[in-house]
């Protein structure tokens, strides 16, 4: 049942221009920054022979890409998580999924997996975009490898923070402006916090994001990314059903 | 199964909904046969459609249970609801979809095994008026069609129990006769309920009738009975709802 969810989803995304106008925009942005690092890369490339252990191709071009690529998909996901549920709401739709034959828990993860599916294609795309490096020199694949895992996880907790504000509400602006709002929170709450001190620097999105950026793959990152998106989802789930009981 | 054996396809007993201390619906009882076309009759605010949610298991039912086809809809949603077809007011479409991608989602939800999607679409457009417009975005149709599609995505899986909330609003007056030649169609296969405010529609197609008012049933009559009696519904209505 899930997946004739995932797959109305999917169908709903590419039959309107926004994903494919979405995918086409992030692809050019990120083009455009490699090809600027890259130019800063062959500039500084013979000064840098002269240190001992230089920094590589990956960590001075592809890195900076993939922090990028993680700002363009906080921006990116409330666009697209803010129809999911507010707009069935509002056009009376949520009524005909509720009234079939499928739990809730099957239509809300049929829609964050149908998001998932969208960003594994972005990702894949970006991973394509690093790759096409190789016609010059070599990678370091466990660094992109780190980064890819680090982007997917987080798409995850982006798509189930966006999917549990658009089940707040009936209109899908107020969604998308709640969830960006939120997004940015989770993103920057170490910035309000001495990095020594205090907790709340634990929930921070971008300090988990920064090690994976790193290349190292933090398995408390793992935990928090996978508890955030859980969290949600239960959140969405929970918000569906309350409504069946007290709407 | 019990519902087949005993041919009763829903049974509704005590609902009761409220919000807050505002009772909707109060202690409402319902009973159908296979075959049976019921007519909920109420003006508006009555818990016509507070009614028909509970009974489709969108909203959940302060008190009381309801039983499709001998499934228990409050402990075992899931198969309950296989055997229901839905019509809300408002119908529920996808105004970027087309007809065909619109049913063939209708079809799969409601578990019609996918080789069968085929044959149920086409039958479904035929039964429904739509066989030319397969191809056409839902958004560029009629009222009237849009209408039909909303009637089509709740018979596509030939469900036993199909319940209509107001499903002629909007038409004229032929449209109107061919959506009451189906529903009479159905009627003979599955159980029917379906609301209304026109009685002429009532007496036409339904075998039985439900007055509800303040959320209480306060008639509960066979239609032939009425008729035999010579009361004239309007009359009846007026009486019991002013």
């Amino acid at each position: 049942m899930i997946a004739t969810v995932i797959r109305k989803e999917l169908l709903m995304f590419f039959i309107s221009p926004l994903a494919w106008i979405l995918l086409a925009v992030i692809q050019f942005v990120l083009t455009w920054f490699l090809l600027v690092r890259l130019d800063a890369f062959l500039e500084i490339q013979p000064q840098m022979l002269q240190i001992a252990n230089p920094p590589g191709v990956t960590e001075l071009i592809v890195s900076p890409v993939f922090a990028l690529a993680a700002i363009i998909l906080l921006m990116m996901t409330p666009i697209l998580s803010m129809r999911l549920i507010a707009e069935e709401r509002r056009n009376h739709t949520l009524d005909f999924l509720i009234a079939a034959p499928v739990s809730i828990t099957a239509i809300v993860l049929g829609k964050f997996f149908a998001l998932m599916i969208f960003f594994t294609i972005t990702i894949f795309l970006i991973a394509l975009l690093s790759l096409s490096l190789l016609l010059g020199g070599i990678l370091d694949m466990g660094l992109i490898a780190s980064n890819l895992l680090g982007l997917l996880l987080l798409a995850a907790c982006f798509s189930a923070l966006g999917l549990f504000f658009s089940s707040l509400t009936t209109q899908p602006a107020i969604a998308a402006i709640a969830s960006l709002g939120a997004l940015l929170g989770f993103w920057m709450i170490d910035l309000a916090v001495s990095e020594t001190e205090g907790w709340l620097h634990y929930f921070s999105l971008l300090k988990y994001f920064r090690y994976f950026n790193q290349g190292l793959i933090d398995s408390l990152g793992i935990s928090y990314f996978m508890l955030f998106t859980i969290a949600f989802l239960t959140l969405t789930v929970r918000r569906i059903e309350g409504e069946r009981l007290h709407g | 199964m019990l519902g087949t054996a005993t041919g009763i396809t829903l049974l509704a007993q005590d609902l009761c909904r409220e919000y807050g201390h505002y009772t909707v619906v109060d202690h409402v009882n319902l009973q159908l046969q296979r075959g049976e076309v019921l007519g909920l009759l109420g003006p508006n605010g009555a818990g016509k459609s507070t009614t028909m949610r509970m009974l489709t298991g969108i909203l959940a039912p302060s008190k009381g249970s309801v039983q499709i086809c001998g499934v228990d809809l409050l402990e075992e949603p899931i198969a309950a609801k296989a055997y229901l077809g839905f019509l809300p007011e408002i119908p529920p479409l996808y105004p970027d979809l087309t007809v065909d991608e619109y049913l063939r989602l209708a079809a799969r939800l409601h578990c019609v095994p996918e080789q069968a999607v085929s044959e149920a679409l086409t039958n479904v457009k035929q039964r429904c008026g739509l066989s030319d417009c397969g191809r056409r975005l839902i958004s560029t149709l009629s009222k009237g069609f849009q209408q039909r599609v909303g009637l089509a995505q709740a018979i596509i899986h030939n469900p036993a129990v199909i319940i209509l909330d107001e499903p002629s609003v909007g038409l004229d007056p032929n449209q109107m006769r061919e959506i009451r030649q189906l529903i009479r169609e159905l009627g003979k296969s599955s159980s029917v309920i379906l609301s209304t405010h026109l009685l002429s529609e009532v007496e036409s197609i339904c075998d039985r009738v439900q007055i509800m008012h303040k959320g209480q049933v306060v008639l509960n009559q066979n239609i032939s009975e009425l008729q035999r009696r010579g009361v004239h519904l309007e009359s009846i209505f007026t009486q019991l709802t002013q």
